[in-house]
C-alpha cells in the first residue's frame, strides 16, 4: 500500500465531533498519559493498558462489549468481539492521549450515555439490560448515517464510529484475519500471482 | 571503527558528508569505494535495520492496532524514528496557513533518513525532463542532459537493484541489458486495471521498484561497477551475497532486515564501512559549512544532540547531503561578513524554485472482485504495475490545458486486514450490522482499488524558503520560513488525475468512493505532503541565475557540493531518489577526478 494511503482513513474518521454534556459517570476525565513517543520500540509486542491506563469503567466496558457483540456476533466462521479483546482495544483506543483518539472517546462516551437516555426513554431500564430485541431496535434507528434523521444524526455518527472501532479491533486479530481467509504473511521462496484458472474465469486469462 | 564519537572522531578527512540517506549513502559509498576517507554526519540516531525491523509483526501486537498517531504518521510499524512532518523541538514556520499557500516539510533523524520507509518506487527521468524550457518554455533546464546523467541510472540500478521493465515508451528511458530485475507477477486487479486501462488508451506497464526479485548479479555487476578497482569490486561481490531476495511478504516500508530493498543503511552503508573508509557519527545536528579566509570550506559545525556540545569536523571537501531543505537551511544560516546572504548565494536563488510532487487520489470498490477466493497478495508490496504518463502529444500540441504529465501509481488486493479493512463500509452496506456486516466485510475485502497521481510541478517564484527572522529550534539553530503557490498548470493536471481515475474505476465496473474532484484546488494534496521536495539550490549552467553548476558544485565555493535534491532543477513526475542518486554518484567521481588532479 502507498504510504499516504494508510492515513487517508484516519483523516477521514477524524471528522468534528460537537462536546457535549451527556457524559457517562466514572469516565470524564480526558486522559493525561503520554503516547509512545516517536521512537517506540517496534519489534516487541503490547496488550492494551501498558503504554497507558485503561480508563473506561465497569460499567461502561460492560456496554462496550454488548454493543461490539451486537455488531460483530459469533457465527459459523469466526468468535465474537468480545472473545478476541475488541473491549480492550476501544478502551485502548478511547484512553489513548492523541488527538483523534481523544476526539473518538468524546464520541463514544457520548454514545453510551445517548444509548442508555434512549433506552431508559423507550424501555425504563439502562441498554445493557435490555433484550437483544429491544438493543437492535435503537440500533436500526442509527446503524446508517446517510438514514438518520436529524435528532437522531449525532447517535448515528456514534455508531458508526463505533462500527469502525469493533471491526477495526475484530479484523486485526488471528481470529478476523482468519474469517477473512487472509493467508498472506508468510515468507514464500516465490511469488507466483494468481491462479491461471481464476483469470481466465475473470476474463484476464 | 565506523561509528565515532567526539573522542574517536579523526582531526581530519578527505570529504564530510552531512546526512545518510539517498544522497548520503550514496555519495559515501562512491566516495570510499576510490579509497577517499569520509565522514559521514547525521542528525538522527543510530538504526539497525537488521534488529529493529519489525518484519512480519501484526497489527493486533501493537498499540491501537498499529493506526497513524502523530508520533508516527505512517502507523506504528512505519520505520521512521523521530520522523514527521512535525518533529518535536524541530519547528519550521509557514508563510501561509491556508490551503493553497501551505508546505508541510517532512524529515525522519535516523541513519538512513527516510530511505529506510520509502516507496521504493525507482524512475529514470527521461530526456524531455532535463530540458523542460526548451520544450515548452516553462520552467527551467538542467545543464546536464539524459545522456550525461544514463550512465549512472545505469550503474545505480546495478547496485541497488531495481525491477521493471523495458517498453521503449516516449520519454519512458529503457535501461541496458541486465540493469533490471524481472518485473513481480501482477495481481489480480493489476491486471484487470491493465485491461479495462487499456481500452481507454491509458498503457499499463511494469512498475520500477528498487526490491530484489532474485538475487543481485555478483558476479557480473561488481566489474561493471567498479571497473579496475579490485577491491572495490571484491567488497561489493561480497555485500551483493548477503542480500537475500524478496519473500514476497511484510510491507517495505517497514523497512527490510533481510536487506531485499533498498534503504540506505543496509545497501549504501555496509559496503561503505566494509572499505574501511567510512566514519559515521550519528546524532550530529549539522548546522553551519565554516569557511576559511580564502574562502574555501574548512568544515561544517554540529551540536551533538545527546550532549548539547558544539562541536567542528575538519576535511578538504564537503558536501552537504541533509535533504533539500535541511542542506538549503544549513547554507544560509552559514552567513558571514564574506558571505552576508548565506553561503554560495551570490545568485539570491538560495531556496529558490522549491518543488513537490502534485498529487491527487480516487478509491473505487470493483464488483468483479467481490468475493473472490483465498489468495496471498503480499506480492512486492505494492506498485508491481504503473501508468507512465501517455499523453505528452496531445500536451505538446496544447490540446490539455496543463503543460506537464502525471504518473499513476495504484493498487488493490487483499492485504493484511487491520483497522482500514472494514471502516467507512456504509455506502456499500447501508449500515449493516451484525451477521450481515460480517457477511459485508467477506464480500467487500479485497475488492477496493485506489488510485494515486504523481505529477510534475513547474518551479515558481511563489514556492521558496528562508531564514525565519525569529524563530529557533531547540538548539538554538534558525529555522526554516516556507512559501508556497501552485499554478494553474498543476491545478489543472489535479483536475486532470480526477477525472481520469474516475474514467477507470467506471471502465472496471466500479463506484469511485466520493465524488470525482474536478476542482484543481480541491482536488490537489498541499505542498510537501507527497515528500518529494526539491530544488532550493538548483543546478545551472550560469552562475547568476542557479547555485551549483553541472557537478552539484557550488559556485562560490570550490570544494562545496551538494548532492540532495535541492539541486533539482525541475521535478518531472518521476519520483526523485534514483536521479539524486544517480546526480550524487556523478558528483562523486568528478569530486575524486579532481582530488587526484590535487584540484580539491
Amino acid at each position: 500500500m502507498d504510504r499516504r494511503t494508510t492515513i487517508k482513513w484516519v483523516l477521514a474518521a477524524a471528522a468534528a465531533w460537537p462536546l457535549r454534556d451527556r457524559r457517562a459517570a466514572g469516565a470524564d476525565s480526558a486522559p493525561t498519559a503520554r503516547g509512545y513517543g516517536t521512537d517506540p520500540n517496534l519489534v516487541v509486542n503490547y496488550r492494551p493498558g501498558e503504554l497507558w491506563p485503561l480508563t473506561l469503567a465497569a460499567a461502561q466496558r460492560r456496554l462496550a462489549g454488548i454493543l461490539a457483540d451486537i455488531i460483530v456476533p459469533a457465527d459459523d466462521h469466526s468468535p465474537s468481539a468480545s472473545a478476541v479483546g475488541v473491549v480492550e482495544f476501544i478502551d485502548e483506543w478511547v484512553s489513548a492521549p492523541y488527538p483523534t483518539h481523544q476526539r473518538d472517546r468524546n464520541v463514544v462516551l457520548d454514545g453510551f450515555a445517548w444509548l442508555d437516555a434512549e433506552a431508559a426513554r423507550r424501555f425504563g431500564k439502562g441498554f445493557s439490560d435490555l433484550d437483544a430485541s429491544a438493543q437492535h431496535g435503537i440500533c436500526d434507528d442509527i446503524c446508517d448515517e446517510s438514514r438518520a434523521t436529524t435528532e437522531r444524526g449525532t447517535a448515528a455518527h456514534f455508531f458508526a464510529l463505533y462500527r469502525d472501532l469493533t471491526a477495526g479491533g475484530f479484523y486485526s486479530t488471528p481470529a478476523g484475519r482468519k474469517d477473512l481467509n487472509f493467508i498472506g504473511n508468510v515468507p514464500l521462496a516465490r511469488f507466483e500471482g494468481p491462479p491461471p484458472a481464476l483469470l481466465k474465469a475473470l476474463g484476464l486469462g | 571503527m565506523p561509528f565515532v564519537t567526539s573522542k574517536t572522531q579523526k582531526s581530519g578527512y578527505d570529504v564530510i558528508v552531512v546526512g545518510s540517506g539517498a544522497a548520503g549513502g550514496q555519495s559515501a559509498y562512491a566516495l570510499c569505494m576510490d579509497g577517499a576517507k569520509v565522514l559521514m554526519l547525521e542528525a538522527g540516531r543510530k538504526y539497525s535495520p537488521e534488529t529493529e525491523t519489525p518484519m512480519f509483526q501484526t497489527p493486533d501486537l501493537a498499540p491501537l492496532g498499529a493506526v497513524s498517531t502523530p508520533e508516527k504518521p505512517f502507523g506504528f510499524y512505519d520505520a521512521t524514528v523521530d520522523g514527521g512532518w512535525d518533529v518535536p523541538g524541530e519547528p519550521y514556520v509557514r508563510a501561509s496557513e491556508e490551503d493553497a499557500g501551505r508546505f508541510e516539510w517532512w524529515r525522519a533523524r535516523m541513519l538512513g533518513g527516510r530511505t529506510n520507509h520509502w516507496g521504493r518506487i525507482s524512475l529514470r527521468n527521461g530526456p524531455y525532463d532535463f530540458k523542460p524550457h526548451s520544450r515548452d518554455g516553462l520552467g527551467i533546464d538542467w545543464p546536464i542532459g539524459y545522456e550525461d546523467i544514463a550512465p549512472y541510472y545505469d550503474k545505480v540500478e546495478l547496485l541497488i537493484g531495481v525491477y521493471g521493465s523495458n517498453e521503449g515508451l516516449e520519454n519512458t528511458p529503457n535501461s541496458p541489458p541486465g540493469c533490471l530485475l524481472p518485473a513481480p507477477k501482477p495481481l489480480v486487479s493489476d491486471l484487470l486495471i491493465a485491461q479495462r486501462a487499456k481500452r481507454l488508451g491509458v498503457p499499463v506497464i511494469p512498475g520500477h521498484r528498487a526490491v530484489l526479485t532474485q538475487p543481485l548479479d555478483f558476479r557480473g555487476s561488481p566489474e561493471r561497477l567498479h571497473p579496475g578497482n579490485a577491491t572495490a569490486q571484491r567488497i561489493i561481490a561480497e555485500d551483493m551475497r548477503n542480500r537475500a531476495a524478496c519473500i514476497w511478504a511484510t510491507p517495505c516500508g517497514r523497512g527490510c532486515s533481510i536487506r531485499a530493498n533498498y534503504q540506505s543503511t543496509t545497501v549504501h552503508l555496509p559496503p561503505a564501512q566494509a572499505s574501511g573508509n567510512l566514519d559515521i557519527r550519528t546524532d550530529a545536528m549539522v548546522y553551519e559549512v565554516t569557511v576559511g579566509r580564502d574562502g574555501r570550506a574548512n568544515g561544517v559545525s554540529y551540536v551533538d544532540r545527546i550532549s548539547g556540545r558544539q562541536q567542528h569536523a575538519a576535511a578538504r571537501v564537503v558536501i552537504l547531503a541533509a535533504s533539500a531543505c535541511e542542506s538549503v537551511r544549513i547554507l544560509l544560516n552559514s552567513k558571514n561578513a564574506q558571505f552576508p546572504d548565506g553561503l554560495a548565494n551570490s545568485s539570491g536563488k538560495l531556496g529558490r524554485y522549491l518543488m513537490d510532487t502534485v498529487g491527487s487520489s480516487v478509491g473505487g470498490q470493483i464488483p468483479l472482485l467481490e468475493s473472490l477466493p483465498p489468495l496471498n497478495e503480499d506480492a512486492a508490496s505494492g506498485d508491481q504495475m504503473y501508468v507512465p504518463w501517455w499523453l505528452y502529444q496531445d500536451q505538446h500540441a496544447g490540446r490539455l490545458g496543463f503543460a506537464r504529465g502525471y504518473h499513476i501509481e495504484f493498487g488493490g488486493g487483499k492485504r493484511m486486514p487491520g483497522y482500514g479493512t472494514a471502516a467507512g463500509l456504509e455506502w456499500l452496506t447501508g449500515g449493516s450490522y451484525g451477521a450481515k456486516f460480517k457477511q459485508d466485510v467477506r464480500r467487500y475485502y479485497g475488492s477496493f482499488v485506489y488510485f494515486d497521481g504523481r505529477g510534475e510541478m513547474i518551479p515558481n517564484d511563489q514556492s521558496f524558503c528562508e531564514i525565519d527572522p525569529k524563530v529557533k529550534d531547540k538548539w538554538g539553530i534558525p529555522v526554516l520560513r516556507f512559501h508556497w503557490g501552485w499554478s494553474e498548470h498543476e491545478l489543472r493536471q489535479a483536475a486532470h488525475m480526477q477525472r481520469t481515475f474516475g474514467d477507470i474505476i467506471e471502465a472496471m465496473g466500479g463506484r469511485t468512493h466520493g465524488a470525482v474532484q474536478t476542482d484543481g484546488a480541491k482536488a490537489i494534496a498541499p505542498g510537501g505532503s507527497i515528500i518529494h521536495e526539491v530544488g532550493g539550490a538548483i543546478m545551472g549552467s550560469d552562475p547568476k541565475t542557479s547555485v551549483t553548476n553541472q557537478w552539484c558544485q557550488t559556485w562560490d565555493v570550490d570544494n562545496l557540493f551538494v548532492t540532495d535534491g535541492a539541486v533539482f532543477a525541475s521535478n518531472a513526475d518521476k519520483n526523485p531518489t534514483l536521479t539524486i542518486m544517480a546526480l550524487a554518484w556523478r558528483a562523486a567521481d568528478h569530486i575524486l577526478e579532481r582530488m587526484r588532479r590535487k584540484e580539491l
